[in-house]
């Protein structure tokens, strides 16, 4: 599959050689276990074997809960509560799958910022990152509908505020978010198609994660010098790679091992500590919570989709060209969406030909204030809209938009980059090699 | 410097989670030592039984635990009372039976395998799960440390509350609804009590049920102290095992996977450094 020159599967016995003419998968499961993988990769790319577990964690826990679980406005909260109190282990199930979101968040997250560091959505990379991006959007309308569910009045009241952005359309919303609800409220028949969505979302997930897999496999994986693989010969790419298995498995393996450590203990001793306790409530339409809040590994878009108010003069100044069409509502819901859509659109907008940020010297300290801007705005997502929580919303939307829009397309103009080893040998050696420092023979 | 913004970012994920202040009420809540705090703490048996019987006496008359079935009383790690006992016990409480009657429906006396009945008053809240249900403070500044170093949760908040009834202050007109109390947030607040600028000048705020206890309301078998500060503790832990009565196993499987979870990244470190060894000595494969 991959470009990298290796040896491929040739099958031995007649048995092999018998399924082989008729259906060549022992041959993809080969050839993808053992693909040739830059030996330098260091403990930031775990991360794709976390969400692959993590995916199957949650969806053979909530194949379960739903075993056990009523979608019905009067019985769904019972039936949680069912879940917790009678269903033999079905509080560690129901635990494990709602700290598995937080879990697969984290990871996503980790993922992610991998990627913008190391410049792995650069070509020829960008369909894997595309695709990324999908799979990203997918997870979160899962995570949302999932967290609708136990009908708890965050269940209900986030419902009410996030299919409301929907409402701020001009002309359509209003039209789309009935369509979307089922009704011109949150209520039964939005429980029953969330409850059908979540179900299935997770599936497409699975399908997104072959073609994201099969992405990569054709174009190599990066790695943290940005240097592709020497294809002249297999000869070379074998002083670049190791395959897959079993160098990389145990290595991510054990790092999976480690992470669920950590995970574990949440789980056992603090499940509730990442949820909010008002879904601890059943839902009521009649007593709306003081606070609406989303689950943490949503604040960061959600404080970018209030930072926008009707005072910020860019707001102001839409307003006027749209001829009053984009209201300040409208244009936060465009500023959310679009803080995602220009996240997928770094290949294009990145100028700079180094890949990796390890040579950009100027790069690095804006990928970190980048780093920094997401957990500020995770921060204060949570928060009031009040002083002086709007102007930091304000500041860290900006910077965000500003670091994909103006300062990657910059960067790549008027950065000097430092030297990159010449091959991804030279780089391990580095780290690992013999100290004659020469590379090796 | 990627591991550097690794922990960074790691660090601060802990701290910045999405539950909400509850306003006001932060800085009243008291911070009780509860036994089921930490990672290997379990329900005091006793105390549960101390707070059932102050439920029962008290908090039974307006409040319900409909999610809670009387069977659980047995359980252990719970209450832990004999199956007599909780036999008994059911039998105190009328429950509705829909097929009794021919079908209309009647009251007959409560079994184990039935549940607390519900709320008998509208505006009293179900109490199954208001301990997991009022955790909400997220102090200091939405970072959740109090949470997290202190074991502050929702037990803290009913001791608190509980004990927080005082004396209105001067400002508030005589006839205005409800009962001062320092810990509620959410309740009336009289507009003489807000200062020019509209803020509170006193915490808490009104709230409707008048205090359930004020010290030595209920008499305990085991003779423990019924002074109000021990008796909040009593039933705010019982209400804690109420909305989360599978505390002590949930512990003690996260203790399980975190010890055999460590040794697998133990063996799987092994592992993963003699594999790597070869290449690391700067060795070419062949």
């Amino acid at each position: 599959m991959s470009g990298i020159p290796h040896d491929h599967y040739e099958p031995k016995t007649k048995g092999e050689k018998w399924v082989h003419s008729r259906l060549p998968i022992i041959g993809l499961i080969y050839d993808t276990l053992m693909i040739p993988t830059p030996k330098n990769l260091n403990w930031m790319w775990i991360w794709g074997i976390v969400l692959a577990f993590t995916l199957g964690l949650q969806i053979i826990t909530g194949v379960v809960l739903v075993m056990h679980y009523t979608p019905h406005v009067d019985m769904a909260f019972a039936s949680i509560e069912h879940i917790m109190r009678d269903v033999n282990g079905g509080h560690m199930i129901r635990y494990f799958h709602m700290n598995g979101a937080s879990l697969f968040f984290v990871a996503v997250y980790a993922h992610i910022f991998r990627g913008l560091y190391y410049g792995s959505y650069k070509a020829p990379r960008e369909i894997t990152w595309i695709v990324g991006m999908l799979m990203y959007l997918v997870m979160m309308g899962t995570a949302f509908m999932g967290y609708v569910l136990p009908w708890g009045q965050m269940s209900f009241h986030g419902t009410a505020v996030i299919t409301g952005l929907f409402g701020a359309i001009p002309f359509i919303g209003e039209s789309i978010q009935t369509w979307l609800l089922g009704a011109s409220a949150v209520g039964q028949p939005a429980l029953n198609r969330f409850f059908s969505l979540h179900y299935l979302l997770p599936f497409i997930l699975a399908g997104l994660t072959i073609v994201h897999i099969w992405a990569f496999h054709s174009t190599g994986n990066n790695n943290p010098t940005g240097v592709e693989v020497r294809r002249t010969s297999k000869e070379d790419a074998k002083k670049d790679t190791l395959p897959f298995w079993p160098y990389f498995v145990i290595k991510d393996l054990f790092a999976l091992a480690v992470i669920l450590v950590v995970f574990v203990a949440i789980v056992g001793f603090m499940p509730n500590y990442l949820g909010h306790p008002d879904n601890y409530i059943k839902a009521n339409a009649l007593a709306t919570p003081a606070h609406i809040v989303p689950e943490w590994y949503f604040l960061p878009f959600y404080a970018i989709l209030r930072a926008f108010t009707a005072d910020v003069w860019a707001v102001q100044f839409v307003n006027w060209i749209s001829f009053g069409i984009i209201d300040a509502k409208f244009f936060g819901v465009l500023a959310m969406f679009g803080a995602i859509a220009v996240m997928a659109l770094a290949p294009w907008l990145d100028t700079s030909s180094v890949r990796s940020g390890r040579f950009r010297p100027m790069f690095k300290w804006w990928f970190a204030l980048l780093a920094v801007d997401f957990m500020v705005l995770m921060w204060v997502g949570a928060q009031s809209t009040t002083f002086p929580y709007d102007w930091i919303s304000l500041i860290a939307a900006t910077y965000w938009f500003a670091y994909f829009l103006v300062i990657l397309p910059l960067l790549g103009v008027i950065e000097k980059p430092t030297k990159a080893p010449a091959t991804i040998e030279e780089d391990f050696n580095a780290h690992y090699g013999k100290s004659s420092g020469n590379p090796a023979e | 410097m990627f591991r550097k913004l690794t922990i960074t970012a790691a660090v601060a994920l802990g701290l910045s989670t999405g539950a909400a202040l509850a306003s006001g009420g932060e800085s009243h809540i008291e911070d009780f030592a509860f036994s089921f705090e930490g990672p290997f703490g379990s329900y005091d048996q006793n105390q549960l039984q101390r707070g059932l019987k102050i439920y029962t006496e008290v908090c039974s008359a307006c409040h319900g635990l409909q999610f809670v079935a009387f069977r659980t009383l047995g359980d252990e790690g719970g209450p832990h009372y004999s199956e007599d006992q909780v036999r008994a016990y059911a039998s105190n409480f009328e429950v509705w039976d829909a097929s009794l009657a021919d079908g209309e429906g009647d009251f007959r006396a409560a079994t184990p395998a039935d549940k607390f009945p519900g709320s008998s008053l509208s505006n009293a809240p179900d109490l199954s799960l208001m301990a997991k249900a009022r955790a909400g403070f997220h102090g200091p500044y939405g970072l959740g440390l109090n949470q997290l170093f202190k074991g502050m949760g929702g037990a803290e908040y009913i001791a608190s509350l509980l004990h927080g009834y005082e004396e209105a202050p001067s400002c508030a007109p005589e006839d205005f609804d409800g009962y001062y109390n320092t810990v509620f947030a959410a309740g009336g607040y009289p507009d003489a009590c807000k200062d020019e600028n509209g803020e509170h000048m006193y915490p808490g705020s009104w709230i409707a049920m008048a205090p359930p206890l004020s010290g030595e309301d209920v008499d305990f078998d085991d003779e423990h102290s019924n002074e109000l500060h021990h008796e909040v503790q009593d039933v705010a832990a019982f209400l804690m095992w109420a909305a989360e009565p599978k505390l002590v196993q949930r512990k003690d499987a996260g203790l399980t996977g975190v010890i055999f979870l460590t040794l697998l990244s133990v063996l799987l470190y092994l592992t993963n450094k003699r594999l790597w060894a070869p290449h690391k000595n700067g060795r070419k494969e062949d």
